[in-house]
């Protein structure tokens, strides 16, 4: 391994101080960058360890919501019972991700900077503009059943592959930040960016930027709300496409509605214009697969993932009937 | 010799451990930590190893840069074809006991690449963190050749192996008129299928520790399925005698075949060890384990004809598998068509079709578990056709003697597996219209298929020694890949001896043991175990003979096969009052020890007369989200046919592990290959998928009784490898059947599904 410095925060301040070097990392659960470090995929020169900071808290917000904090666990947050019963989407998000070792590493921060999990991208052998830069993206015309149907661009076509991000960008949880130049508070659709010509930039974040908390507002779409996961094997595996769901219903009208796809794209994949087309409507399949085809309708499969296409299609009438049907708060 | 009494369960005595559900000798050990595996051997000055792969597929190196990682404090020395000492020449000096025909891999030979991740260079490091960052460090230029590693793309480019390989018999001639028969059969079926490659992945990952020790001699801690198989081959590759080496590998963490071949770990370790005089570790990584041995892509066609009641008439099976440029890798993939059902027209065809890739490599039952899916595929698919039930004309069909030799089989319980596994699986209440069961937005669907697969015996020798404390030490250089051979042996032995099993130990792993085959195929018990077998039966006779001889013996006079052994007695059968420990027979008669070596040949006059053979019948269901396609095996039935079980508790488990095995052929496993780069790109566990415990349901194993006398001593087959068999057709076919989709396509992941639910 590369030689790099450790150092352990003992603040936030001091955090983001010592993240002005360049070459410098956070280092929280470490399940997603220590392993890319042994990969050879990332060589930070400094780490600093934040994973001790006071910011591990999930709490009441003053506008009803849920603040929950950047170094609180995924397993820590899916089975706080504020999480379970006004965002069960957001619980049964984090569930179906990873494993239950993970989940009890990895931090909510960490999950939100997790990195694509394109083959290419792990393989310093084979060409990868997100790795580095110019040098080609080995997953258009490679093995692409993973990667993106949506706001892909001809220089990557890489998805995200976090389940909690999917669940906040329904809830559009904004996520509080402290960096160099002072706090400052992103709205979840704004945090990541699609690949464009500068795949090797996943968000919004500058240098020496720690997140602090990621804010739930107080909406949670508790009573008709899912989230629906489909993958390759029944767990421990990423999504092929996924679908955070919430409704609010009256009768069988929808009154107001959130409707997010993960493994689709580079970033949760949203929009407003779907979500309008299911809102005065009757709850039905049609209803459903008009919105689904809304959201789908930029959407461009490659050799091997063009079947998500579909998929995501099926899934979203799949999710949203769910959602309409379910009553009260379910436990995941 | 002793008729073997033809009640399965015991052996030699009625209340001996054979047949019973002994727990694992060595799971104590394997759950406290206690059991060690080849990277964690150590000695004070321990050099670690790191090899660094191949970027290109096809090519040659044009310049090798060590500057950089020379350069590092604590990088000892760099291993790359430039500077590698002179080997062995000759191409069988670098055999060993599974290579097929050809000329085998030789690591850091020259500057030729002829395979994605193909090593290149060995650096040496105090400490493994070190290594791993030096073989960063190593600039490596290539001159880039053209490479073929698509076997679609290659199908027609093929030739057909001869008898290129040890246990590979080429496809039976013709039989029939298979072409006409088939034009002329009322019903037909006729489809192609493929099989994607599959890698081993065991838990342990390939590693090599070498101990040199101060005189000189290595002491190899290799993770193999043969001590002896590389003990021959580092001795012929490096020049060393026989008594400089010896290479251990008592605890071995799966293997599946990965190590029936000396891996190139092992001569990398080796090679770090005798230049640079200093123990020396090689561990590989996980994408690196995609560098040697893989289940070879397959593309199949069946070809079946039937009359209206379900009597085939015509049956053709051909396959196109891919090998390497360097080695013939061949296994029997179509013979078990010719094999399993009765069919007067039968065309079996088999072809290579070599690619840049590495020599592939027998993986759990090798051939059949990708030949005969199809071959089950298309059997369901001919009794959807014919509307009948796949049992009905699976039974219509039997095979009472082997149509590809006419040769009885020397026992076949099929029809018993296929009974009871339908009775316990409640194969009656199917209804056999495709989508006619479901519940809610599941899809039910209910499959079967058959297996079958060898029952193999190789040559094997074993020692016992028996002390005068009453305690016996079995070994043979055999191997416990996890299969339970530590287990089997102990009760085979204290069977024989009628001894509680904690007074037996047995020894294995170890190439200074007398000799044993590699462990694969299938064949331990039977191999190994009858040399177990054989041997006690000598110290058994020798035990007899020393209690005849003393004063007032109980057993004076009494003939061997009068005397039975219980409970670390030996006992006059028709008069139990008249007994003796062992302890006192060896005290008795002044006796510290009883010596014995023996070893066990196959019945080969009965083997030239009969086919041996174990079969499974495998009910599978399956659930399918009728809108997502999204796959879920509910529950599985095993039945099996292999003979006496001589533990149905690690049986059970190698049934159940297939199974599970099973279930990652038919809907997960598959190898990636970029064809532009030639190279796999999902070589991690993160994206190489095979089941996790939610993808596994309830699976059900049930042995049915078989008798053989003719298979070995012990009547006993082996079943390591049939549980996996009839496994992935049975899912296609239960898909079929919840689904009305027929993917012939493994694995069946759910798109290939979705495309036939729109
Ligand atoms: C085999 C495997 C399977 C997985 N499956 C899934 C899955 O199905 N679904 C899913 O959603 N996830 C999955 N994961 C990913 C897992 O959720 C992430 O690795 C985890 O959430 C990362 O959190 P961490 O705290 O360990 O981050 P770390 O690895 O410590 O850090 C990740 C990145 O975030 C940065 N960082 C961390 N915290 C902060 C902060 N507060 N401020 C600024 N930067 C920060 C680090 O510098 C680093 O760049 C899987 C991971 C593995 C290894
Ligand atoms: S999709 Fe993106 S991450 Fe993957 S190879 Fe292309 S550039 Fe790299």
């Amino acid at each position: 391994m590369r030689s790099f410095t450790y150092a352990r925060a003992d603040s936030a301040a001091d955090a983001v101080g010592r993240a002005g070097a360049s070459g410098t990392a956070f280092v929280a659960g470490g399940t997603n960058l220590l392993d890319l470090m042994k990969a050879d995929v990332v060589h930070p020169e400094r780490l600093v360890d934040i994973s001790r900071l006071p910011l591990d808290r999930i709490e009441d917000t003053a506008e009803g919501g849920l603040r929950l904090g950047a170094l609180a666990r995924n397993a820590d947050t899916a089975y706080d019972e504020r999480v379970q019963t006004r965002y069960p989407m957001l619980s049964k998000a984090i569930l179906a991700g990873a494993s239950a070792q993970l989940r009890n590493m990895a931090t909510n921060g960490g999950n939100l900077l997790q990195r694509t999990r394109c083959y290419y991208f792990y393989d310093t052998a084979t060409p990868c503009n997100k790795r580095e830069p110019g040098s080609g993206c080995g997953a258009i015309g490679g093995v692409n059943r993973i990667h993106a149907i949506l706001g892909a661009s001809d220089q990557c076509i890489a998805v995200h592959p976090s389940d909690l991000c999917v669940a906040l960008a329904a809830l559009e949880a904004v996520v509080q930040v402290t960096g160099p130049e002072g706090e400052r508070s992103i709205p979840f659709a704004e945090f990541h960016r699609l690949p464009g010509d500068r795949p090797e930039i996943d968000t919004v974040l500058r240098p020496g930027d720690l997140i602090t908390a990621i804010d739930l507002p107080a909406k949670g779409f508790a009573e008709h709300s899912t989230y629906l996961k489909i993958r390759d094997r029944a767990s421990y595996a990423f999504a092929l496409v996924s679908v955070a769901a919430g409704l609010e219903m009256d009768g069988g009208t929808v009154r107001d509605a959130r409707l997010a796809l993960g493994g689709v794209a580079h970033k949760p994949w949203r929009d407003p214009e779907a979500e309008a087309a299911l809102i005065g409507k009757p709850a039905t399949p049609d209803q459903f697969r008009g919105a689904a085809r809304v959201l789908l309708r930029d959407a461009k499969g490659h050799e091997h993932n063009s079947f998500k296409i579909e998929l995501a299609e099926r899934a979203i009438v799949r999710a949203l009937t769910e959602a309409a049907e379910r009553k009260g708060a379910p436990r995941p | 010799m002793i008729a073997i009494p033809s009640i399965p369960g015991f052996l030699r005595e009625p209340n001996g451990p054979i047949g019973k559900p002994v727990n694992r000798v060595d799971g104590r050990k394997k759950v406290t930590g206690d059991a060690h595996y080849a990277a964690e051997f150590t000695l004070p000055d321990l050099a670690h190893g790191c090899i660094v792969s191949s970027a290109i597929a096809r090519g040659r190196i044009t310049r090798i840069d060590t500057a950089a990682a020379l350069a590092l404090p604590g990088v000892i020395h760099i291993f790359t074809h430039e500077n590698r000492p002179s080997l062995a020449w000759f191409d069988r000096k670098w055999k060993d006991d599974d290579a097929p025909k050809g000329s085998p891999f030789r690591p850091l030979y020259d500057a030729e690449i002829h395979h994605a991740l193909q090593p290149v260079a060995l650096v040496i490091a105090e400490s493994f963190e070190l290594a791993r960052y030096a073989a960063r460090l190593v600039h490596i230029e290539y001159e880039v050749a053209p490479h073929q590693t698509n076997l679609r793309a290659n199908r027609a480019n093929t030739f057909t192996p001869g008898k290129d390989k040890g246990g590979f018999q080429p496809p039976p001639k013709p039989r029939g008129n298979p072409e006409q028969a088939f034009l002329d059969s009322p019903v037909q079926v006729d489809v192609e299928f493929t099989q994607a490659a599959e890698y081993h992945n065991p838990m342990e990952m390939h590693a090599t520790t070498v101990l040199h020790h101060d005189d000189g001699t290595l002491t190899v801690h290799d993770k193999t399925q043969g001590a002896q198989n590389c003990h021959t081959y580092v001795c012929n590759v490096f020049g060393l005698p026989k008594s400089a080496v010896r290479v251990m590998s008592p605890f071995v963490g799966g293997a599946f075949g990965s190590g029936l071949r000396p891996q190139h770990q092992l001569f990398m370790a080796m090679l770090a060890a005798t230049q640079l005089k200093r123990s020396v570790r090689v561990e590989l990584s996980r994408p690196q384990m995609f560098s040697f041995g893989h289940r070879p892509e397959t593309i199949q066609r069946v070809a079946l004809g039937a009359d209206r009641d379900g009597t085939l008439r015509a049956l053709i099976h051909e396959a196109v598998q891919e090998s390497s440029r360097n080695e013939n890798y061949v296994e029997i993939v179509v013979n078990w068509s010719g094999q399993q059902y009765t069919c007067d027209n039968v065309r079996l065809d088999y072809k290579l079709s070599r690619l840049d890739v590495h020599t592939p490599q027998d993986q759990r039952a090798p051939g059949a578990a990708t030949g005969v899916p199809a071959l089950e595929i298309a059997m369901d698919e001919l009794a959807c056709k014919l509307g009948m039930d796949p049992v009905e004309l699976r039974l219509k069909n039997y095979a009472e003697t082997d149509p590809n030799t006419g040769n009885p089989f020397s026992s076949k319980e099929l029809r018993a597996c296929f009974q009871h596994g339908a009775e316990r699986f409640g194969w009656a209440k199917r209804t056999p219209a495709p989508r006619s069961m479901r519940e809610g937005r599941e899809l039910i669907g209910w499959g079967m298929a058959a297996g079958v697969w060898d029952a193999m015996q190789g040559q094997a020798a074993a020692k016992a020694v028996l002390g005068v404390d009453g305690k016996l030490v079995v070994s043979s250089a055999t191997a416990d890949i996890g299969t339970g051979t530590y287990t089997v042996m102990t009760q085979i032995a204290a069977d024989v001896l009628g001894l509680p099993i904690e007074e037996v130990t047995f020894c294995l792993g170890d190439s200074s043991l007398p000799t044993a085959p590699i462990e694969g195929g299938s064949w331990t018990v039977s191999t190994v175990g009858s040399a177990v077998k054989a041997v006690c039966d000598r110290v058994r006779s020798q035990l007899v003979t020393l209690a005849g001889k003393l004063d007032n013996s109980p057993l004076k006079g009494v003939a061997e096969a009068d005397v039975l052994f219980a409970d670390g007695h030996l006992i006059v059968r028709n008069d139990r009052s008249r007994r003796l420990s062992i302890t006192d027979v060896m005290r008795g008669s002044g006796t510290l020890s009883i010596e014995e070596e023996a070893r066990a040949l196959p019945y080969l006059l009965a083997r030239a007369r009969h086919t041996f053979a174990t079969h499974s019948a495998v009910f599978v269901e399956v659930r399918v989200d009728e809108d997502l396609g999204t796959i879920r095996v509910a529950r599985v039935v095993s039945a099996i046919a292999a003979g006496r079980i001589i533990n149905p508790k690690t049986a059970r488990s190698q049934i159940q592990g297939a199974v599970v095995w099973g279930i990652g052929m038919g809907l997960e496993e598959e190898a990636f290959t970029d064809h532009r780069l030639g190279r796999v790109m999902n070589h991690d566990y993160a994206e190489y998928h095979v089941p996790v415990n939610a993808d596994v349901p309830e699976i059900d194993v049930l042995f049915v009784e078989e008798h053989d006398d003719m298979v070995n001593a012990l009547g006993a087959k082996g079943v390591g490898e049939i549980g996996i068999v009839g496994v992935p057709a049975a899912i296609a076919n239960a898909i079929h059947h919840a689904t009305g989709v027929r993917v012939r396509d493994f694995p069946i992941t759910l798109d290939k599904v979705l495309a036939g639910l729109r």
